[in-house]
């Protein structure tokens, strides 16, 4: 307490040491970038190093054995000239505008209708929420399972019982991708609605019961009140829940891992081919180029729905 | 008695501690983790250190996922192992990456090497030196369930020798519901497997082709042998179904069900077979064709020197690596993992070869090819795909071996060093 009353007075008053001659300001300056400085540190030999490593490797042709020596853009004209990669970008790509929507969509139908349910209120929600703390490795076997063709496999079981032909699910190469995209939406679907809840639930009450004095009808309160305000929910859902679609490896790889990818690279995301590129043919420059694609795909379709869903002025 | 026991490890322990203090040299020997090969190697270790005192040798274990990658990344931090295992396939990337220094010919002779060891052992041979030897080999065979094919009206003692006689079995053995779904498989397919050695190295050659050529630097199976040997393979799905890709996910876990009469599978899969209760299997030699071809693919797991070891650990190495690749190691390897000894002295015994299980690998041995992958994952994967092709997409045959060939080419190509 001393010391505090002191610095005030002495601040500018000559003769003193160090510390008493800075301002106030500039030591709590110092004290928050003091504490700053450690994250600072870390996320700069953690992250932004190896980022910019992985920036400069994208142009050489490191292998891992031999030094790597620089090879200009060749990595990049192979990408874009490799048949492989445009199958696995429009891959990467369905996941995402089929996945995100769909997954939105749902999740804010069941919180909507959820966040009215006053019986077993917290056991359904814990309900929808346990598959998103399930390992995405566990998950992703039981499904793989799920999807056999008879005699072990449960859906077409079912299908039998009821009278409907057989599917081939992750056995084709048209159903694969949307049979794992399936598995990522229930997986991500728990995480989504205890967000847009706690959105739902932050709208104040007054607004509602103004506009039912006025005279709204349900439907009309969802547009004009619900929606509009549950907007940066939305934002957040929609920037996490793409990054998640286009990052997606997990169920992909556990579902798949005789054939990753396949059948016939139809499940392959661009994370995959990198993980193949890198510990399977050891190929890490061309893996870095492939990286760089990703890390660009990110941050455009991040920064583009950031823009497109900004609040407009 | 625990106290005795105790006490003689104490004493043990100090007079070693008090000998290494004078003349210690320890090595690293490195491999991947699984259980039964781990046990084999510290019963191994502990018989070398009991014969060379001055020597400990310290095992160290990754997982199989990991394993490449930490041995390369290990060498450019310049700590490595002094021994290792690698895998037959790896070596153009080891050598090219010079992670390995050839084997000193006064220890390893050649013409030793090439008469002791069975033929396979050339894989590790690369220009004037060979750079490594196996402890043991793997060999394919086919494994028939004996209940199956009793029920099925087959002779469980007389299992099928020919293609025919294989396609025949399989026939009588698959069952299918109202709706045609399979039930259970006359022979799995699983091209993710060992399907693709066996079209591969054995298919091909029985229609009468050879699959490369040129030190497998060159695809040769884009021929008439070709397109007959994927003919074969994939009709046993479309025409004869006999068997159906990814039927219960996996060819061995379809076995292992005892939802298959028979499937194509390696040495290695004993252990896991060896647990089945609820029916009796059978090994017997994969099938011939009808002029009595046959053919195996054999590969193995061999050991290495580092290049980066000299001086003391370089002859402790030696003396490590001629240990493990001697008789008396194999036959610890063969009764503790279930591999087949490289060597045909320690494999060909009369009592080896009369065993049931081990008798229809050895045999296969002698007449095994073994392929030299440029890049082993993805020339799988290039065999899974061509099948798929066909089984999924209706491609013809011939289109797809066109395909294949020209993808494998690319494939060998670029992994040239």
């Amino acid at each position: 307490m001393a010391a505090i009353e002191q610095r005030g007075a002495a601040s500018d008053r000559p003769g003193r040491s160090f510390g008493d001659r800075i301002s106030m300001r500039t030591k709590r300056l110092l004290w928050v970038w003091g504490f700053l400085a450690l994250p600072i540190l870390f996320y700069t030999v953690i992250r932004f190093y190896p980022t910019f490593q992985a920036f400069y490797l994208s142009f050489t042709n490191w292998d891992l054995l031999r030094p790597a020596k620089f090879i200009g853009a060749a990595n990049y004209v192979k990408l874009f000239k490799d048949p492989q990669f445009w199958k696995v970008f429009k891959n990467t790509f369905t996941y995402l505008i089929v996945g995100t929507p769909i997954s939105l969509v749902l999740a804010f139908v069941i919180a909507f209708f959820l966040d009215r349910v006053r019986l077993l209120h917290g056991f359904i929600r814990a309900l929808y929420f346990l598959p998103y703390l399930t390992t995405a490795a566990a998950m992703a076997w039981v499904w793989r399972w799920f999807y056999q063709p008879p005699p072990i496999g449960v859906i077409n079981d079912v299908f039998g019982m009821l009278g409907i032909p057989q599917q081939p699910f992750i056995r084709s190469v048209d159903q694969a991708l949307f049979s794992i995209m399936v598995t990522a939406i229930w997986a991500g679907l728990g995480f989504q609605i205890i967000i847009f809840m706690a959105g739902l639930r932050a709208i104040p009450t007054t607004f509602y019961e103004a506009a039912r004095i006025d005279g709204l009808g349900e439907w009309a309160i969802l547009r004009k009140i619900t929606l509009p305000l549950l907007k940066p929910t939305t934002v957040f859902l929609v920037v996490f829940s793409s990054i998640g679609f286009l990052r997606i490896f997990d169920q992909v790889y556990n579902m798949t891992t005789n054939d990753p990818g396949g059948p016939l690279g139809s499940t392959k995301p661009l994370v995959l081919m990198i993980y193949q590129t890198a510990f399977n043919s050891y190929a890490m420059g061309y893996a870095a180029a492939q990286t760089v694609v990703l890390f660009t795909i990110l941050l455009v379709v991040s920064l583009l729905q950031l823009f497109i869903l900004r609040d407009k002025k | 008695m625990r106290k005795a026991t105790l006490f003689a490890g104490l004493v043990a322990g100090f007079s070693t501690f008090a000998f290494n203090a004078a003349q210690a040299v320890e090595i690293e020997y490195w491999q991947y983790v699984f259980e039964t090969r781990v046990k084999a190697m510290d019963q191994l270790i502990a018989e070398f250190q009991k014969a060379n005192p001055g020597i400990t040798v310290k095992q160290v274990t990754f997982p199989y996922a990991d394993y490449q990658t930490r041995v390369i990344a290990a060498n450019m931090a310049g700590q490595g192992p002094d021994v290792m295992q690698l895998f037959y396939g790896w070596l153009d990337k080891f050598v090219s990456g010079q992670l390995l220094q050839p084997l000193p010919t006064n220890m390893f002779p050649h013409d030793k090497i090439e008469s002791e060891f069975f033929p396979i052992v050339s894989a590790m041979k690369r220009g004037e030196d060979y750079y490594g030897l196996p402890t043991a080999v793997r060999s394919l065979a086919l494994f028939y369930n004996k209940k199956l094919f009793t029920e099925a009206g087959l002779d469980p003692a007389n299992p099928p020798k020919t293609l025919d006689e294989f396609v025949a079995a399989a026939e009588k053995i698959a069952k299918h519901d109202a709706s045609g779904n399979l039930t259970v498989a006359g022979s799995t397919l699983d091209m993710g497997g060992q399907d693709h050695q066996w079209w591969r190295e054995v298919l091909i050659r029985q229609f009468g082709g050879t699959p490369y050529t040129d030190n497998d630097a060159k695809v040769a199976y884009d021929s008439e042998a070709g397109i007959k040997a994927l003919t074969f393979y994939t009709s046993l799905q479309l025409e004869k179904k006999i068997g159906q890709a990814g039927f219960m996910d996996e060819g061995q876990a379809a076995f292992r069900g005892g939802k298959a009469g028979m499937t194509i599978d390696g040495t290695f899969r004993l252990g896991s077979f060896k647990t089945i209760k609820d029916f009796e299997w059978g090994v017997t030699e994969l099938p011939a064709n009808a002029q009595g071809v046959r053919s195996n693919y054999a590969s193995y797991f061999a050991n290495g020197i580092s290049s980066k070891t000299k001086g003391e650990e370089l002859e402790a190495s030696k003396k490590f690596l001629a240990y493990i690749t001697s008789p008396a190691a194999m036959e610890i390897w063969l009764k503790t993992v279930g591999e087949l000894p490289a060597r045909r002295s320690a494999a060909l015994t009369e009592a080896n070869l009369k065993d049931p299980v081990y008798g229809p690998f050895l045999k296969g041995l002698e007449y095994a090819h073994t392929t030299l992958f440029k890049d082993e994952a993805a020339q799988r994967q290039n065999a899974i795909d061509m099948a798929n092709r066909v089984l999924l997409e209706g491609q013809s045959v011939k289109d797809s071996i066109k395909q294949a060939a020209e993808a494998e080419q690319e494939i060998i190509d670029a992994a040239k060093p």
